[in-house]
């Protein structure tokens, strides 16, 4: 058996009763990150050692009959964004490449505490900034599906190291679709929680409004297990929210008879490929089957999205962009002639392209003269967003969409032209914006064999029943259990 | 608005970033599409709506005041490329 292609759900069972054992299955794991991930390039760094010793001290945990629940020993990924105590953190940048954390992000630790194996980090595009994970300073991830193409991003690395089996889950981070885009492209489950959900501490960021910690797994239910871990208030980060944290999987195998699902119209638009089309609905129309009420609702400003993401999100970016000017930690520019000097060779040396255009556009839309033309009328249009969906929620209980307008686009395509690439998350940034949870789960292939995402978006703080549709999706269709071929 | 070589320029001072020529020239050129595509958003009246800053009602959280051990000056300064006497030093700035 190739321990590697287990569920966390099926390999913590056998753990549980000491069928197998953390050691065993994170060598499996580690194992096959050495054979398969040199052409995938979805680490960027893994922890060789420092992940057997850690198994090694959760078998002794297990063995003495100390079995903390089902993340104990299973080897587990997080983004490149999520420090870790002793290891380097990069974040996919040149600015951070030797940026080596003296303490943990929450995410790390809880699942450290929950016993979780971390084998390694994952690509990224730097700073969080892309929709196709070839921003990264450490090289382009490939889709596991086609190795031509790309994975989705910005959580590229996680998405395509789950698909690949070269772990059990991945820490994602989704500020505009990072989580749920390249779990579509690489047919695996993502779920983006909502807003306030998972800590932010020690997660290195982007948009400090919008970015959110979430899981990118194999299956719903893992997806499930994996956030049952990572959610709850913190102290250390003010906007985490202090309301109680619920067993993600106690509901999930309920049924969805009786659930209202809306069906927004202005998703189904021209320029979306007419295979994603066909798979979606056809998903739709099978939770109608299933005994769901199935209704058309309009979500009229989603034509907004876009703009009003890409003047909010980079005025954040420029704002928490400021912050590496070569003082403190990171990559110093040699040879300045004066401190000044030193800040700007250190960022044009520092930072690639897309973070220096993000941040490029929020400080002019930041700057004097143009702050209320654009950003506060960005803010505005947020709030004509956020109404959409606080009406269409009074009359349905979920909102189902395609994650994205295609399937993964080939390595190139459109790293020449940003607008094209920006709206790869027209049908993600929404959920941002206004405060959802959503998830995205599989549905289905196109005629080449590359994954369909289906996404459903969920009210604040209503993981529970996004997860429970998903589940009920999964089970009855099994697209999950498909695996790449070159895996 | 169309955007001029001068006002990038000048937004790259305000960044503290530095562009040659050919950079130059791509970045007027594609910050000068993305601006025109935001501008989708004055087909919208919008000034009868409050803007939504965050999404959450947020207050600030209060905690007792008390003293925590955290990351040491060593530790603190283990990432700074250069450091002296226990500070992070960086290129003079002051004129003699």
């Amino acid at each position: 058996m190739d321990l590697s292609s287990l569920t966390i759900k099926e390999a913590s069972e056998l753990i549980r009763k000491k069928e197998i054992s953390p050691v065993e299955l994170t060598r499996a794991v580690l194992k096959r990150i050495e054979e398969k991930d040199p052409r995938i390039n979805s680490y960027i760094t893994v922890l060789w050692d420092e992940a057997i010793n850690q198994a090694k001290e959760e078998e002794k945990l297990i063995v003495s009959g100390n079995y903390k629940g089902p993340l104990h020993g299973i080897p587990l990924s997080v983004k490149d964004i999520f420090v870790m105590r002793g290891v380097r953190t990069t974040c996919g940048s040149k600015i951070l490449e030797n940026f080596i954390s003296p303490y943990d992000s929450t995410v790390v630790k809880k699942l450290r505490e929950a016993g979780a194996i971390v084998v390694g980090k994952n690509n990224m595009d730097e700073f969080a900034m892309g929709s196709s994970t070839e921003n990264s300073y450490f090289g382009p991830t490939r889709n596991p599906w086609d190795l031509d193409r790309v994975p989705g991003g910005s959580s590229g690395g996680s998405a395509a190291a789950v698909s690949a089996s070269l772990c059990f889950a991945s820490i994602g981070t989704d500020t505009g679709g990072s989580i749920r885009q390249p779990a579509s492209l690489c047919g695996v489950v993502g779920l983006k929680p909502t807003y306030g959900r998972v800590s932010r501490f020690g997660m290195i960021a982007f948009a400090s409004s919008l970015d959110q910690a979430g899981p990118i797994a194999k299956t719903v239910e893992d997806a499930a297990l994996v956030l049952n871990v990572i959610a709850g208030f913190d102290p250390k980060d003010s906007t985490s929210v202090r309301l109680p944290v619920p067993d993600y999987t106690e509901h999930i195998n309920e049924g969805v008879k009786g659930l209202r699902i809306g069906i927004p119209k202005e998703y189904f638009i021209k320029g979306i490929d007419p295979e994603v089309e066909g798979a979606v609905k056809k998903a739709i129309a099978f939770f109608g089957d299933l005994g769901a009420h199935l209704e058309e609702i309009s979500l009229p400003h989603t034509e907004y999205a876009v703009s009003t993401y890409y003047i909010i999100a980079p005025s954040e970016a420029s704002s928490n962009l400021a912050r590496y000017d070569g003082v403190r930690y990171g990559f110093r520019s040699p040879h300045c002639e004066s401190l000044k000097d030193m800040y700007t060779k250190t960022r044009a040396q520092g930072f690639g392209a897309e973070v220096k255009r993000r941040i490029m556009i929020g400080t002019y839309a930041l700057s004097a003269g143009y702050y209320d033309a654009y950003y506060l009328k960005a803010q505005r249009v947020r709030t004509l967003i956020k109404r959409d969906f606080e009406k269409a929620f009074e009359r349905v209980d979920v909102i189902i969409t395609p994650t994205s307008p295609e399937v993964a686009f080939k390595i190139g395509e459109k790293v020449d032209d940003p607008l094209k690439m920006y709206l790869s998350d027209i049908f993600t940034i929404p959920c941002n914006l206004a405060g959802l949870t959503g998830v995205s789960v599989p549905c289905g292939f196109n005629s080449e064999g590359l994954p369909i995402g289906l996404q459903i978006l969920g009210k604040p703080f209503d993981e529970e029943t996004i997860l429970r549709v998903g589940h009920n999706y999964e089970i009855h269709t099994g697209w999950t259990r498909k695996k790449p071929p070159f895996a | 608005m169309k955007i001029t070589k001068e006002t990038v320029l000048h937004v790259a001072e305000l960044s503290r970033l530095e562009f040659n020529q050919e950079e130059l020239e791509k970045f007027t050129e594609q910050l000068g599409r993305i601006l025109q595509y935001v501008e989708k958003l004055n087909e919208l009246d919008t000034s009868d709506i409050e803007p939504t800053f965050h999404v959450l009602d947020l207050s600030t959280p209060l905690r007792e005041d008390v003293v925590e051990s955290w990351l040491t000056q060593d530790e603190a300064l283990e990432n700074a490329p250069y450091s002296e006497e226990g500070f992070f030093a960086v290129p003079k700035f002051i004129e003699d």
